[in-house]
């Protein structure tokens, strides 16, 4: 059948300035640029990767949208039309990633936040202490203390395993699998300068992280691929991954293609099989169940780390966090609606599952309605962009927040959508050794730092702002919120309120 | 004795250089054996809880009585041999070891049975089984016999090798076409497989003082995944 969609985008050459070097020739994955006697684009094939773009020495490459390609309407737009002939080609089920990029209202740009004038000074972060340490797990419901002979005061009060984090961000769980090695080296490296967690995402762990092990949270998921005891202990958390918010109630599922001799290796199964992680746990059915997993990896871990759960956020977040941390979880992860993915039907990622910024306010008041709280950390993810999101989150009532596509832009990533062809031309999310090679972990892992020291002083500089010298201070504190063209329910549910109003 | 205590002094054991356990009175205690790397040997006498054996990775286990779920959980390597019937799924995401089970077994058994190289795991159940037998298999060797029951109750539940993509199962008998998943196909053993089942069945024998070639006098049929990619050709790029 010949393919009636036309090209997304344009490619333009500035044939003048090209000096036919052809090396956007070479850095198209994708398979757009050939060279004849000059180099000539196959608009077709064109994802807006930008790697050309990047590359060129002559800046002789642009990119621009293929204007008028469906005429104009504002009820039928131009990818709903390019989805439907895509489906009438192949009669599948359309698969996309990244985040979810529909115009959905976004809260945290509906949230100020407050500072302090003339009766509460602030306090300037360059020259006095700010506290953006973070500790992740159980808290006690009071601490208890004993006097010794010598009078010196102790704490008799035993504590739960901790995680200690320097920033209250972490990365999220990215599979070695969905993106490449050089990226986890990169994410593990990043982890361990910058004091933070990586998280192996459900596909086992490279032996090349084997040095990493206090920086990195390991994963388990329904299909628990290269879960052994040996690598449930080679973690500082362990993570059982029941949903992600990309794709609330679906399952992972690799490709045959992408499962070479390495990731055959680390998820344990042979090369070339589907790796299929099922929506569900076969051995969870009910909290009971949840508990049992939970308190299974315990056993296998001496109780010396933290057990979280990540869920997506769904209408029920509350109640189902409530549980979670009832059956023993020590920290919980809320992924919200614009999570990112390496591969979600679109139908899912478009339309399933709540803004995390509603999931966040109304899990946080749910666990201290219930006087639970202390007893889990809960860490925040899907879709932060900026420390001014961090610090929104952290008023909200989470204990750290997770970055994942931030984290991968930050390495090269351009959201051009196209994780799940394993053709990425920044050696991200692709398992194409001469793709993979594009990445240096080194660079990737300094980028990285760079992003989350950026984010620390920018956070230093809110606290700073509102008066007050450590995150501690800020965490649950929604009275420092305000909303801004938000309508009334939407100011309860996340418990603040309008601007304009003070005390 | 909460298993807390009970698995706490069987690692304390095992680190001491301890390689030899017979616990007896045990009434549901889970995770027995649970993350254990040792070669290591426990006998239990009474009914372990769930999740017995999970993670674990080298010791031999033998429970004079029935299980209950989750045996075998995302197992690596051990042998486990159980003189009574197990619950429901067994060996979720087992990936090396073997697991001999005299009686009859419950729904999932062998659930996402994964195999790695030379780590190829084993279940042989000696009853029957529940719905959803070897579903999203991926890998291993399922045996089912089917021995003591009566004419009318069927040897596998329905759904079975529902979403199997990897390893092989045999079962002694025959099964209505409808009880199959989509993505299985039946064939007959070849000479091969027959060497494969002696081997297995010939130490089952062993364990459980059964007669091989009794065992062998029926047929086996034997059921493969179409394909290793089943949902290959659902999406559109």
């Amino acid at each position: 059948m010949m393919s009636q969609i036309p090209p997304e985008f344009i490619v333009k050459i500035d044939y003048d300035t090209c000096r036919r070097c052809r090396r956007c020739v070479m850095n198209c994955s994708f398979g757009c640029m050939q060279f004849k006697d000059r180099v000539v684009p196959d608009h077709k094939k064109c994802v807006a990767c930008h790697r050309c773009v990047t590359f060129c020495p002559e800046s002789a490459i642009s990119i621009t949208k293929n204007e008028l390609t469906y005429k104009d309407s504002a009820n039928w737009l131009p990818e709903t039309r390019q989805n439907i002939l895509k489906q009438a080609e192949t009669g599948g089920i359309l698969l996309t990633g990244m985040g979810n990029p529909r115009p959905y209202q976004i809260l945290w740009d509906h949230m100020l936040i407050d500072a302090c004038q003339v009766t509460n000074p602030s306090i300037d972060p360059l020259r006095e202490p700010m506290e953006l340490r973070t500790f992740l797990g159980r808290k006690p419901n009071r601490l208890e203390f004993t006097r010794d002979g010598n009078d010196e005061i102790e704490l008799s009060t035993e504590l739960q395993p901790q995680v200690k984090l320097d920033v209250p961000i972490v990365f999220a769980a990215m599979s070695y699998g969905a993106i490449s090695l050089n990226a986890h080296r990169a994410l593990a490296m990043a982890a361990k300068n910058s004091g933070t967690l990586m998280n192996t995402g459900e596909g086992g762990i490279h032996k090349d992280l084997d040095s990493y092990t206090d920086n990195i949270v390991v994963q388990v998921a329904s299909g628990r691929f290269g879960v052994t005891s040996e690598y449930l202990n080679s973690s500082a958390m362990v993570e059982i991954k029941i949903g992600q918010g990309a794709k609330p109630g679906i399952g992972g599922h690799l490709p045959g293609e992408k499962v070479g001799e390495d990731i055959s290796k680390t998820r344990m199964i042979p090369v070339g099989t589907d790796a299929l992680s099922p929506a569900p746990h076969h051995d969870i059915y009910s909290i009971e169940d949840l508990s049992q997993l939970i308190y299974a990896i315990k056993e296998a871990t001496d109780y010396t780390k933290p057990v979280s759960v990540k869920i997506s956020a769904v209408h029920n977040v509350a109640a189902i966090a409530s549980g979670i941390v009832r059956a023993g979880a020590d920290a919980v992860t809320i992924d919200g609606f614009r999570g990112g993915t390496g591969a979600s039907p679109m139908v899912i990622r478009d339309n399933v599952g709540i803004p995390i910024e509603l999931a966040l306010a109304a899990v946080d008041q749910r666990l201290r309605d219930e006087g639970i709280r202390n007893n889990a950390s809960i860490l925040c993810a899907g879709s932060i962009r900026n420390s001014g999101d961090v610090a929104k989150a952290i008023a909200l009532g989470a204990d750290a927040v997770v970055i994942g596509t931030a984290a991968l832009v930050a390495m090269g990533c351009r959201v051009c959508q196209k994780c799940y062809t394993g053709n990425c031309a920044w050696g991200i999310a692709t398992q194409k050794p001469e793709l993979v090679r594009r990445l240096d972990p080194q660079v990737g892992a300094e980028r990285l730092s760079n992003l989350v020291t950026a984010w620390g002083y920018e956070l230093q500089e809110i606290l700073g702002s509102l008066g007050v010298n450590s995150i501690e201070s800020l965490r649950g504190s929604r009275e420092r919120l305000r909303g801004i063209d938000l309508d009334e329910q939407t100011l309860k549910l996340l418990g603040i309120k309008p601007a304009g109003i003070g005390q | 004795m909460y298993y807390r205590k009970l698995n706490s002094m069987i690692r304390d054991a095992v680190k001491e250089g301890e390689t030899e356990f017979i616990l007896d009175n045990v009434n549901g205690q889970r995770y027995i054996g649970n993350g254990i790397n040792e070669k290591v040997s426990i006998t239990i006498n009474g009914v372990p809880g769930n999740d017995l054996a999970m993670f674990m990775n080298g010791p031999d286990l033998v429970i004079n009585a029935n299980a209950q779920d989750g045996v075998a959980n995302t197992m690596n390597a051990g042998e486990i041999i159980i003189h009574g019937s197990a619950g429901d799924v067994l060996g979720y995401g087992m990936r090396g070891g073997k697991m001999y089970i005299k009686g009859n077994v419950g729904y999932r058994t062998g659930i996402h049975m994964k195999q790695y190289k030379k780590q190829i795991p084993v279940i042989i159940a000696g009853g029957t089984a529940g719905d959803f037998f070897g579903e999203y298999m991926a890998g291993g060797v399922l045996v089912l016999l089917g021995l003591d029951r009566d004419e009318n109750t069927p040897i596998a539940g329905n759904y079975l090798g529902t979403g199997m993509h990897g390893g092989v199962i045999y079962i002694r008998g025959e099964v209505e076409e409808y009880t199959l998943g989509k993505e299985v196909s039946v064939l007959d053993p070849d000479a091969k497989d027959e060497k494969l089942l002696t081997k297995h069945l010939s130490e089952y024998c062993k364990h459980f003082g059964l007669d091989l070639d009794e065992l062998l006098s029926k047929p086996f049929i034997k059921l493969i995944p179409v394909s290793s990619r089943p949902y290959g050709n659902m999406y559109a790029y």
